[in-house]
């Protein structure tokens, strides 16, 4: 008895907090309805907007769906859902309890469409409705959207919001937020000059884009103060400009050596014209293509090792037709530049042309491993993960070749060769297997550049076309036959470029580095740092 | 070393025998076929796009057989493979034309590989359909032009940015290839845009080598023009094989569509298969066509295309559709002809109409280019684009720019009397010059 009571009192409790909820609830499907008849992009974002002005959690998931373009009207019975990809045709969820209601075929529904303009105004609806949200990240968020469409409506949610913000970092964006808020209001002078300074702290360009604006907008001591905030903020980012130069050219540096020090090795050391060496680089970024494909296939959730293993595999790969074409090739031809340099650009388009048969002419897709991929701020300077792998991963390449070259027999072999033939051949070194060996460790390691390239570059049959003639130029230029000159090579070489590309222009400012080049040859026709070896002596 | 010397020669001579007997062989057909040239890169730098159109012909060709062929003969494609080489493409369009006798040209796809043909066709008298979008300023006899002049594909886009559904861009980005047709292109759209008010401040204009690769210079620039407190976009010419490394740099760099947006004219379906759109969706590209048209014609044309190249992940795309429409427009000339003679079909084919796959009709003009409807279409999360405006109507292709001083007043006409490529309509006078 006692039980059937209890039950009873839980259904009525229930009810009561179940009906007011449901009143408006029945509001919210009147609205979210009306997105079936809306029949232009403009007709779509007055529903979004009515959406938001109802201030209710509950619209956040038709919203987001909208944006990702997952709102699909049924043809039926114009009923609006939330679609999801299932196995035969689209799951449609509820639009507001996200409950499953039914399966739908392509045909049978009609997707809502939605283009930047209203994927902007939603973000912007669902940027006011996060700001209470639990996740830090989503407040974040909020703030973040809040910040860039200011508006007077926005300083009373979220004084409400800066009262309740328990976490430091999250508080002082919302107050910013506030601020931008302030500055389209018509709040008194005082308030206005605090927000500036607010404002003017934050020091990045979404401020100066606000203080622009306000500048532009406003007289007297607001103007002023906007106009010395602006000076401030860009005395600051004209330094930050020119640590992001430095950091651009360096990640540039650590690609060119990627590329150039393999070739180091084939043309350094060994002294071989290598213009097929592009095509290593290329072979390496399709084993990783390659790679991909077999972990999609079957172990879809290796994705993010896939690289990992792909290094080994290019590696082979490459060092193998490495071999090949100096077993095949090169050892009739060496001490003769012209016809190596001929016979190898034939080998080059051998290998283009071969793996446009197997894979098409076409761009492959390589993914980024979800670490590889995004961005980090230091202060105004945004680093993307894929760059600064790159480079660690480039020193680590370099550091790994020097220990081989410099701390091992086989390297010791290896310099003994270069360093003179005949001696090494009568101290017992068997010197045409060393010369196999070496154009293969050659080819190996553009073979792992190749891995890396292609997570910046598109994988297509082309690839190696547009590192070869960089890659010349670095080893030519740090000096044939030394690693070290290719790593100052390489890293300076990419730093004049990027500083001269924001005032030359990426074309002129390849053009002037190529005549520099030409022109420190001149005065040292050894590079940067010269060596004496079979190449010096040929 | 002599008798090895005679065997090569015997070898020689024999490979010239066989050569010409397999030579010999189709000389002999050419009376009971029609050929047709397919002048496309097959091998070097623009065989990534060349080689899908080469394969798009050889489908339509085959189609036409199936359908019976051409005024009671068969269709024969004779395939040459230019290799991105431009005065190759010149031997080799003279070989087509001079050697295997083809009655016209489907092919090029660069600018400069078109002008490196043009003397041969207007010596040879033979026809060429180009079916890529280019910069205008050109109408020659010999040549029809079924992609997309700049008025039918980057005026319409930049109009949509301008426009309250596109964001109403105030500020501009111009951004492309350093070759001839984004720097014309470039010029009539600043042209363009300081004709509806935009100060040359708003204006920033900046070229890049051929298969650039590193972004990170230009895509920074690019944040930093948006942060001035205007509505921003970048109207992108960069050409294929650039354009996977600048998406790649503005994913990372976390330019997001609805902040500022990239509206590409050379970036298609094709292009986008190299690349995880996911960060991409929003960006914007205008063509006459796209994959995701929902028409019958072109569920039919990608179910055909799909099983030609029995590869159902293959895209179709933009400079496809245009050899659809040129090549059925040259079977209708020639039945409205009733001969393969380049002369009459010349004349024949200003004024045939074909469904295009987009659900309507293109008319080639008297000027040699055809109408078409412009599409603008936003990036998806699955490599297609959807279509978020499209013109109301067919737009005609205008090849000697309004916004151009050198040729706002040239027209082209070449039916009878008038006959001209350039008629300058102030002097009178046929013989007007472009800006190239």
């Amino acid at each position: 008895m006692i039980f059937i009571r209890a039950i009873g009192l839980t259904l009525l409790l229930l009810l009561g907090t179940l009906l007011p909820s449901n009143a408006a609830e029945a509001d919210l499907r009147a609205i979210i309805a009306k997105f079936a008849t809306a029949s232009n992009f403009s007709a779509i974002e007055a529903v979004v907007h009515e959406l938001a002005a109802t201030g209710d959690r509950a619209v956040e998931r038709p919203l987001a769906a909208l944006a990702e373009g997952h709102l699909y009207v049924r043809k039926n019975d114009s009923l609006v859902f939330v679609g999801k990809d299932g196995a035969g045709g689209i799951e449609l969820l509820d639009p507001l309890s996200g409950e499953k209601s039914g399966d739908a075929a392509k045909g049978d529904i009609t997707k809502v469409k939605v283009n930047n303009t209203l994927r902007r105004a939603i973000r912007d609806a669902l940027g006011t409705l996060t700001l209470g949200a639990k996740d830090p990240a989503a407040r974040i968020a909020a703030a973040a959207t809040m910040f860039k469409t200011p508006d007077a409506t926005n300083i009373e949610p979220l004084d409400a919001a800066i009262a309740n913000e328990t976490v430091a970092s999250v508080k002082a964006l919302l107050e910013q937020a506030r601020a931008a808020s302030v500055l389209v209001s018509d709040r008194p002078e005082a308030d206005r000059l605090a927000a500036i300074a607010l404002i003017g702290a934050r020091g990045d360009r979404d401020a100066l884009s606000l203080l622009t604006s306000v500048e532009a907008n406003s007289e007297g001591t607001v103007k002023d103060a906007a106009t010395a905030a602006m000076a401030r903020i860009n005395s600051t980012l004209a330094l930050w400009d020119a640590g992001q130069n430095i950091w651009y050219g360096i990640s540039l540096g650590s690609v060119l050596l990627l590329a150039a020090i393999g070739l180091a090795i084939t043309f350094g050391v060994m002294g071989v014209i290598n213009m097929a060496h592009g095509e290593m680089v290329m072979l390496g970024a399709y084993t990783t293509f390659v790679v991909q494909e077999v972990i999609r296939n079957s172990f879809p959730g290796l994705f993010d090792w896939s690289l990992v293993i792909a290094l080994p595999l290019a590696f082979l790969v490459a060092a193998l037709v490495g071999l090949v074409i100096e077993r095949g090739v090169i050892r009739f031809l060496y001490g003769r530049p012209l016809e190596t340099l001929l016979a190898t650009w034939g080998v080059s388009l051998i290998l283009q042309q071969a793996v446009r048969t197997i894979f098409g002419p076409t761009n492959q897709e390589v993914g980024n491993p979800s670490w590889m991929s995004g961005s980090f701020d230091i202060g105004q300077l945004a680093v993307t993960w894929n760059r600064l792998w790159i480079l660690v991963f480039s020193l680590c390449v370099f550091a790994v070749l020097l220990y081989v070259m410099k701390r091992t027999p086989w390297g010791l072999q290896m310099r003994a060769v270069t360093a003179n033939r005949r001696m090494a051949a009568s101290m017992g070194i068997r010197t045409p297997w060393v010369d196999a060996l070496t154009f293969a460790l050659g080819s190996g390691i553009a073979g792992i550049a190749g891995v890396a390239l292609s997570q910046i570059d598109n994988v297509s049959p082309n690839l190696g076309r547009g590192y070869i003639i960089d890659s010349f130029m670095v080893v030519v230029f740090g000096g044939v036959g030394n690693l070290w000159g290719t790593l100052v090579g390489a890293f300076s070489l990419g730093i004049v470029n990027k500083f001269l590309e924001p005032y030359a222009g990426a074309v002129l400012g390849k053009i002037v580095v190529l005549v520099l080049i030409i022109l420190f040859i001149q005065k040292r026709p050894r590079g940067l740092f010269a060596l004496k070896g079979r190449a010096v002596e040929a | 070393m002599r008798g090895s010397f005679s065997t090569i020669t015997k070898m020689f001579s024999t490979s010239v025998v066989v050569a010409g007997l397999l030579m010999s062989v189709p000389a002999r057909a050419a009376d009971d076929t029609i050929k047709v040239g397919i002048l496309h890169s097959l091998s070097g730098t623009m065989a990534i796009s060349e080689t899908t159109l080469k394969d798009a012909m050889l489908m339509l060709i085959e189609e036409q057989n199936a359908k019976g062929g051409l005024l009671g003969k068969k269709l024969e494609a004779v395939v040459v493979d230019p290799a991105s080489n431009w005065p190759l493409f010149a031997e080799k369009a003279r070989e087509l034309i001079s050697k295997d006798k083809v009655a016209a040209v489907f092919g090029c796809w660069t600018s400069v590989s078109r002008k490196s043909v043009l003397p041969v066709f207007s010596e040879l008298d033979n026809i060429l359909f180009y079916p890529v979008q280019y910069e205008g300023e050109e109408s020659e006899r010999n040549v029809f032009y079924t992609g997309a002049a700049p008025n039918q594909q980057a005026i319409p886009a930049v109009d949509y940015l301008m426009s309250e559904d596109g964001g109403s861009v105030k500020r501009w980005v111009l951004e492309g290839t350093d070759y001839v047709y984004p720097r014309t292109t470039n010029k009539i759209l600043e042209a363009y845009l300081k004709a509806k008010g935009v100060a040359a401040e708003d204006i920033m204009v900046n070229y890049t080598p051929f298969g650039f690769s590193d972004w990170q210079t230009e895509v920074s620039a690019i944040k930093k023009f948006g942060s001035a407190g205007k509505k921003t976009a970048v109207v992108s010419t960069v050409n294929g094989d650039a354009n996977v490394p600048f998406y790649k740099e503005l994913g990372n760099q976390g330019i997001k569509a609805e902040d500022i947006p990239v509206m590409a004219f050379s970036v298609g379906e094709e292009e986008l298969a190299g690349l995880d759109t996911g960060p991409l969706v929003g960006h914007l590209a205008a063509w006459n066509y796209f994959q995701s048209v929902d028409t019958p014609e072109n569920e039919k044309f990608i179910a055909d295309w799909h099983k030609f190249i029995k590869n159902d992940k293959r895209t179709t795309n933009d400079p496809m559709e245009a050899h659809y429409v040129g090549f059925n427009m040259w079977v209708k000339a020639v039945e409205k002809a009733g001969t393969t003679d380049p002369d009459k079909v010349i004349d024949a084919v200003i004024g045939v109409s074909v469904p295009n796959l987009t659900g309507g009709y293109s008319t080639m003009m008297p000027n040699h280019h055809i109408t078409k409807p412009v599409l603008i279409g936003e990036i998806q999360a699955d490599g297609q684009f959807e279509t978020v405006s499209q013109t109301p109507g067919l737009v005609m292709g205008d090849e000697w720019s309004d916004y151009l001083a050198d040729s706002k007043d040239l027209i082209s006409d070449w039916r009878a009397p008038l006959s001209c490529g350039n008629f300058n309509v102030a002097t009178g006078k046929c013989g007007g010059k472009g800006t190239n």
